[in-house]
């Protein structure tokens, strides 16, 4: 299965070595599960830790005098409030009001910012954040410059305490800490796509084999790789958007339910004239559902109230931790209340669902 | 990777016992692993007929869909329940608790065009497996 059209990270051999099954995922060849199985990665994620290779993600710098408003125009969540070494969830939009893509805003300095963003949208990103150029600010395109580990769950920072020491642990979410170590320069974020606490670990892509090795070593029976299958349904019963599924270009952040990264009245910037125009009058909503009846439902299958064709599911599977059939989908505003009934069609075949308060699985 | 000897294989690694008249069809212990656990299974209702290559069930794992195609042309004589309601037999035991369906088989002579143990074996390193 091998696709040669495809990037490899840094980990190809170490995850080829591991018996993972690899797949080509936004132009990138990745692991979506190792010999573990998804499902057990799944709930090692959710009881101890694991450990992904997001190498793929992209990473943009923005740096000079005029850092903070070129952020501050192409990003909908308010920079100015990030003091160094602090980071927070956004969103680039267009003047429409959709999401080009979510990402995460970090602040290393007062005039550099150090942006993470999907890797299938990562050269849209760079480009058209740097088209909005104003003023003395460079906008580098730094996605080859580093590789990315995803530590998560429960015991992560243990883990990551005995291989890096203490420091290299920020206090709090979303805080990034910069450190030399003998895996060379990092950069820590304690962020994640799982539900559970963690972090992920930016470094030199020439370092990343060694680190990958010493977190498995060190993490010995409470750790194991896991692929992007896991991450899929871990994300899911987080109930954590997904570009390309809940959020894309024609989906704007307040029917995603991401209303709190939208600070309208930090100033002007791309998208906000549109959404103070939608917001109050939005109308559909992205609203958690559950089958009632034993079935999947999957990326587009429709959904119906009755005879009538309400919308569409984003994204569902059968949830490892909670073992039933979760979903995610837009309904119009009138269908979104928690307890609300629905329909699914499977392959011809309605299914119950009931609209469920999100997130499905919190961690305790 | 188990390969019972009494049984014939099909290119879409479904399995096939049969006395010549009837026969059960599952999946086999490369499909179950390849396609990791599996979470849900829809198998057609007794009386139901398909032809060879024509889809007659559904597999699911947490990540995938999966299309079940008949092996050799039939009518359902029996579907496993127990399957139905705790997919997870299909990854403990393929062969036997994780049977499928049962036919009457309408074109006996399809058999032939099936694979031996040793033939599919053939089959999944010619594949790269």
């Amino acid at each position: 299965m091998t696709d040669l059209s495809c990037l490899r990270t840094p980990l190809y051999d170490a995850h080829i070595k591991a018996g993972a099954r690899m797949v080509p995922f936004a132009g990138w060849e990745m692991p979506v599960q190792y010999k573990a199985g998804l499902v057990t990665e799944h709930q090692t994620v959710r009881q101890k830790a694991g450990l992904f290779d997001v190498s793929h993600m992209g990473e943009i710098d923005v740096t000079g005098p005029g850092a903070l408003a070129l952020v501050q125009q192409v990003t909908c969540n308010d920079a100015s409030k990030l003091q160094p070494g602090r980071g927070q969830y956004s969103a680039l939009l267009t003047p429409e009001g959709g999401v080009i893509d979510d990402l995460i805003v970090y602040r290393r300095a007062d005039n550099h910012f150090f942006l993470c963003v999907n890797a299938s949208n990562a050269t849209r990103d760079f480009e058209w954040i740097r088209s909005h150029r104003t003023g003395d600010v460079e906008v580098i395109n730094r996605s080859d410059d580093y590789a990315l580990l995803a530590l998560q769950g429960p015991m992560a920072l243990t883990i990551l305490e005995r291989v890096l020491g203490a420091a290299a642990i920020p206090a709090k979410r979303f805080w990034l800490t910069a450190i030399a170590s003998e895996f060379g320069a990092l950069l820590v974020a304690r962020t994640g796509y799982t539900g559970e606490d963690g972090v992920e670990i930016f470094c030199e892509p020439g370092q990343a084999p060694a680190l990958w090795a010493r977190l498995l070593e060190v993490g010995g029976e409470n750790i194991l790789p896991c692929g992007l299958g896991a991450r899929d349904t871990l994300r899911l019963e987080a109930a954590l958007c997904l570009h390309g599924h809940e959020i894309s270009e024609s989906i704007n952040p307040l029917e995603a339910g991401l209303g709190w990264i939208v600070k309208l009245d930090k100033g002007d910037f791309i998208g906000a004239e549109a959404l103070r125009r939608i917001k109050g009058n939005e109308t559909r909503r992205l609203v958690g559902l559950e089958l009632t009846e034993r079935g999947v439902a999957r990326e587009h299958y429709r959904l119906f109230s009755g005879e009538r064709e309400i919308g569409e599911v984003t994204s569902g599977t059968q949830t490892p931790t909670l073992g039933k059939a979760i979903a995610m989908g837009y309904v119009p505003i009138e269908f979104a209340a928690d307890g609300t009934t629905l329909q699914v069609d499977i392959r011809g075949k309605k299914y119950g669902a009931i609209v469920v308060p999100t997130p499905f699985y919190k961690k305790t | 990777m188990n390969l019972p000897e009494d049984l014939k294989y099909s290119r879409e690694h479904e399995w096939v016992k049969s006395d010549g008249k009837t026969a059960t069809i599952g999946i086999t212990d490369y499909a179950q692993e390849r396609l990791g656990e599996i979470v849900f299974v829809e198998l057609p209702n007794d009386g139901e007929e398909f032809e060879k290559d024509e889809t007659f069930g559904v597999v699911e794992s947490v990540k995938s869909v999966n299309d079940i195609y008949a092996p050799v042309s039939g009518r359902v004589i029996e579907s496993n329940d127990p399957v139905v309601e705790t997919p997870e037999i299909l990854n403990e035991d393929p062969y036997a608790e994780g049977w499928l369906i049962k036919v009457e088989l309408t074109d006996p002579r399809e058999l032939k065009d099936l694979m031996s143990a040793k033939e599919y074996e053939a089959f999944l390193k010619e594949e790269g497996e």
